[in-house]
């Protein structure tokens, strides 16, 4: 069939890397720089499609010079499809175009190389066909994948850097505005610790994702030795009802706590949050250390035991230190859940000195509240966990494989 | 000797498991307290008729105010004490209080319906009971004696009162009509459909987009653990955050995507994506209406849950011998080969456990539907309802009651994932 033949491959692979990136640098285009583009497919897949023709004749003998005639043939192409004016702009601005369209062409050329290596202009083989097929998903995918995972945060930090009157004016120009000073940039959070308290919010959320961390590990340890280490009657009940608990949601247990809370006046205090936090993220905590817990060799233990330590100086002095990097995902992950948690917060916190940043951020969402203050409270909640998730990424993502299946 | 060691064993035994319950109540006391207690509280909340309001326990209001004060030249005056019951609809039993009044004064008249009296220098007044919202006043005339000087304000001491009323959490008025109310609502079943609707869309959506992005990170490439750790930030970063940018990026006035499309020339109006609950769609000509609102909460969910998914499967295919792709590869199999009978074998055990998880924590999802849309436009679960009938119609006892039913299906679905994990001993 004609999918199998090289020549449909690389005209198929050609317009298809001509039409994404041309979509996807036309919008980053209009974003970054504020002007008015429109997006032309039709040249970008012409261009593309012969490109990745001429490519099957050449393959043999790439050099950086080849390179840089492929890339300055692509952004002619493009440049002689349109006639001369690629976007098609009112306004023109000759040079960021030009810049714009040389970068799209890299774009194209390098992926047409990509993923157009060893295809010869014949028929391909049955293998030959389907791994240049999964290597241009494989390119769309990944690229895709980064893109959609990005936008939300893209969007949510140019935001929270542009002022009221730009945003109004043009909702699609994200540029950096730096002719008001480099200061003016970060106006919006600037605004929010000055008047809406947002250093009392990121203190109290620090107080009390930590002293969650510190109360979960405080029982969970302990805990999770016994139901990994010691032999009691009813163990196997113990096991299956953390299990059977943590399944259980916090939208089940809100109103009674609140109620509850309500009568005894811990509604409104962050105890109550320390109260409620650490029993939600426990059955966890036991769950993750207990699946660690029973990796580590039983006969220490015994040797331990044999050398006249207690259990609990076996917990402190050797289950503990040799499980630390079990115990620092524990503490990470219970930390992420605290800090990120919205429903107990916005339901118990009516006072702003008591306010986490959860709570902060949901009562900036009012008509009275310009989005990009908006946009920085939610970037001041997002910066510490992307902190601690890019230098403890290790630590992590072994506590969200072990322990993640909640959230 | 055999006896011996026997013994020896048993008492070693014992105080293992004296200390293993030693270890392990504390925490168990703990979350059960917070947990379980509450879980038996909302049933017991569910039967009952309460309000938000009600949560304020009824109170006897209680005022005193003087008329016409006592001086060196004006010898009579008056005190007027004013009740009333706080609450609209619980009534206050063996209401009394009591004042003291000054060594200088003397009451010389008191006008009241209930009985009081001047015991010593103290005034006592029963009032028994006293309905719902109800008031009165009482009046004390008073005069001044000898030892009566500047200082001597009857209002220097505040009244004392005693009374009890009736706590709607823990008095046994019981009632059917939550559940009445909730089943009957014919807003019940749409509710319960745009939550199976949600959850199952949802999950099955996460684990595909997981499946698809865990063979793509799986070849290995240059910058492939930072490109890991970046799809998983929709995961990790707080909700409310991601919420809050998914509704400006799709803002109908000011959100990028309108502002592009419309500059496209793809749409020629704004579409409200988070507050349009039909938009019409012809495919064919056959018209038909597509829920715009759920489409988009289901979206951001995928988004926001295959990092999840991503993790798990990628895991797994991690630990698949390398060496069957190797000889796979010998033989001749293509990668398509490779993964349907290869890679799909060996993780269909845990997308089956991650299905059934996710499909758990997807329905009791809140925070995600309350922060996008508020259960507007059509995207009510069952979740939400819960937090619209306790709080924005002020019926505890109704949102309870739809605590109770999603606990049910909870309960249902765990039994149905504890089954099935137990054959695939995740």
């Amino acid at each position: 069939m004609f999918w199998n033949y090289g020549i449909f491959c690389a005209i198929l692979s050609g317009s298809a890397w001509g039409v994404f990136w041309q979509i996807i640098l036309t919008i980053l285009g209009i974003l970054t720089t504020g002007l008015q583009l429109s997006l032309e497919i039709a040249p970008s897949f012409i261009s593309g499609a012969s490109i990745g023709f001429a490519y099957l004749f050449y393959q043999k003998n790439i050099q950086i010079k080849q390179h840089i005639i492929f890339v300055i043939t692509t952004t002619l192409l493009i440049y002689g499809f349109t006639l001369g004016d690629p976007y098609y702009s009112e306004k023109e601005n000759v040079f960021i175009e030009l810049i714009l369209v040389l970068v799209t062409s890299i774009f194209i050329w390098i992926s047409i190389y990509l993923t157009l290596k060893n295809i010869s202009i014949g028929k391909l083989s049955r293998y030959q066909s389907e791994k240049f097929y999964i290597r241009l998903l494989w390119g769309l995918g990944l690229i895709t994948l980064i893109l959609i995972t990005l936008i939300p945060f893209y969007i949510m930090i140019m935001t929270s850097l542009k002022n009221q009157q730009s945003l109004i004016l043009n909702p699609l120009d994200l540029s950096l505005d730096l002719s008001n000073g480099f200061s003016n940039l970060f106006i919006s959070y600037i605004e929010l610790f000055k008047n809406y308290n947002f250093h009392i919010f990121l203190i109290n959320s620090f107080f009390v994702s930590i002293v969650t961390v510190l109360i979960t590990l405080l029982f969970s340890i302990p805990g999770a030795y016994a139901l990994a280490r010691l032999r009691f009657p009813h163990k196997e009940w113990f096991s299956s009802s953390v299990i059977l608990i943590y399944l259980i949601p916090s939208i089940v247990l809100v109103i009674p706590l609140y109620a509850v809370f309500s009568q005894l006046g811990l509604r409104n205090s962050l105890f109550g949050l320390i109260i409620v936090y650490p029993a939600t993220t426990i059955p966890v905590a036991l769950y993750m250390l207990r699946g660690y817990f029973s990796t580590l060799s039983s006969e220490i233990d015994d040797a331990a035991i044999m050398d006249g330590l207690s259990r609990l100086q076996i917990i402190f002095k050797i289950a503990m230190p040799l499980s630390k990097p079990a115990i620092v995902s524990v503490a990470l992950y219970v930390f992420m859940i605290a800090w990120n948690e919205f429903l107990f917060a916005f339901m118990f916190l009516d006072d702003p000195n008591l306010f986490t940043l959860s709570r902060g951020i949901i009562s900036l969402n009012s008509s009275e509240v310009p989005q990009q203050h908006l946009m920085a409270g939610a970037v001041i909640a997002t910066i510490p966990i992307m902190f601690i998730f890019i230098y403890l990424e290790r630590f992590l993502i072994s506590g969200l494989t072990t322990g993640s299946v909640k959230g | 000797m055999k006896k011996n060691v026997k013994r020896k064993e048993s008492i070693l035994s014992i105080r293992e498991k004296k200390l293993a319950y030693s270890l392990i109540l504390p925490t168990m006391i703990l979350v059960l307290s917070i947990v379980i207690i509450p879980l038996l509280a909302n049933f017991w909340i569910s039967f009952k008729p309460i309000s938000l309001g009600d949560l304020r326990p009824p109170n006897l209001i209680l005022k005193e105010s003087v008329r016409s004060k006592l001086s060196p030249t004006n010898d009579f005056a008056k005190i007027q004490y004013r009740y009333r019951n706080s609450s609209s609809k619980y009534e206050l039993n063996e209401v009394a209080f009591s004042d003291l009044i000054p060594k200088g004064i003397i009451v010389t008249k008191i006008k009241s319906q209930h009985d009081c009296k001047i015991e010593k220098n103290k005034l006592v007044c029963k009032l028994g009971k006293i309905k719902p919202k109800a008031f009165g006043k009482i009046i004390l005339t008073i005069t001044k004696n000898e030892f009566w000087n500047d200082n001597d304000n009857p209002k220097s001491q505040k009244p004392e009162a005693t009374y009890k009323s009736t706590n709607i959490l823990t008095s046994l008025q019981f009632t059917f009509e939550n559940f009445k109310k909730i089943f009957s609502a014919s807003e019940f079943w749409n509710v319960l459909k745009v939550s199976i609707y949600y959850t199952f869309f949802g999950t099955a959506g996460a684990l595909l987009i997981g499946l698809f992005t865990a063979q793509i990170v799986n070849k290995s490439f240059k910058g492939r653990s930072f490109i890991r750790g970046l799809l998983l930030f929709p995961y990790v970063s707080p909700v409310i955050a991601v919420a809050f940018s998914w509704v400006i990026l799709f803002d109908p006035y000011s959100g990028i995507v309108n502002s592009l499309f419309i500059q496209m020339e793809v749409i020629e109006k704004p579409i409200n994506f988070f507050g349009q609950k039909y938009t019409a769609i012809s495919v064919f000509g056959y018209k038909f209406n597509f829920p715009l609102a759920l489409t988009m909460v289901i979206i951001f969910e995928i988004w926001r849950y295959f990092p999840l998914s991503f993790l798990f499967i990628l895991a797994r295919i991690q630990s698949i011998p390398q060496d069957i792709y190797e000889a796979a590869e010998i033989d001749g199999a293509t990668p398509l080969q490779q993964f349907y009978y290869l890679s799909i074998p060996f993780l269909i055990g845990i997308i089956a456990i991650l299905f059934l998880l996710r499909f758990i924590w997807t329905f009791n999802k809140f925070d995600d539907i309350f922060l996008l849309t508020g259960g507007n436009a059509g995207t009510r679960t069952l979740t939400v309802n819960v937090y619209e009938q306790a709080f924005a119609i002020s019926n505890l006892g109704a949102g309870a009651a739809v605590a109770v039913v999603i606990f049910i299906f909870l309960l249902v679905f765990s039994v149905i994932f504890i089954k099935f994990s137990k054959k695939e001993a995740i």
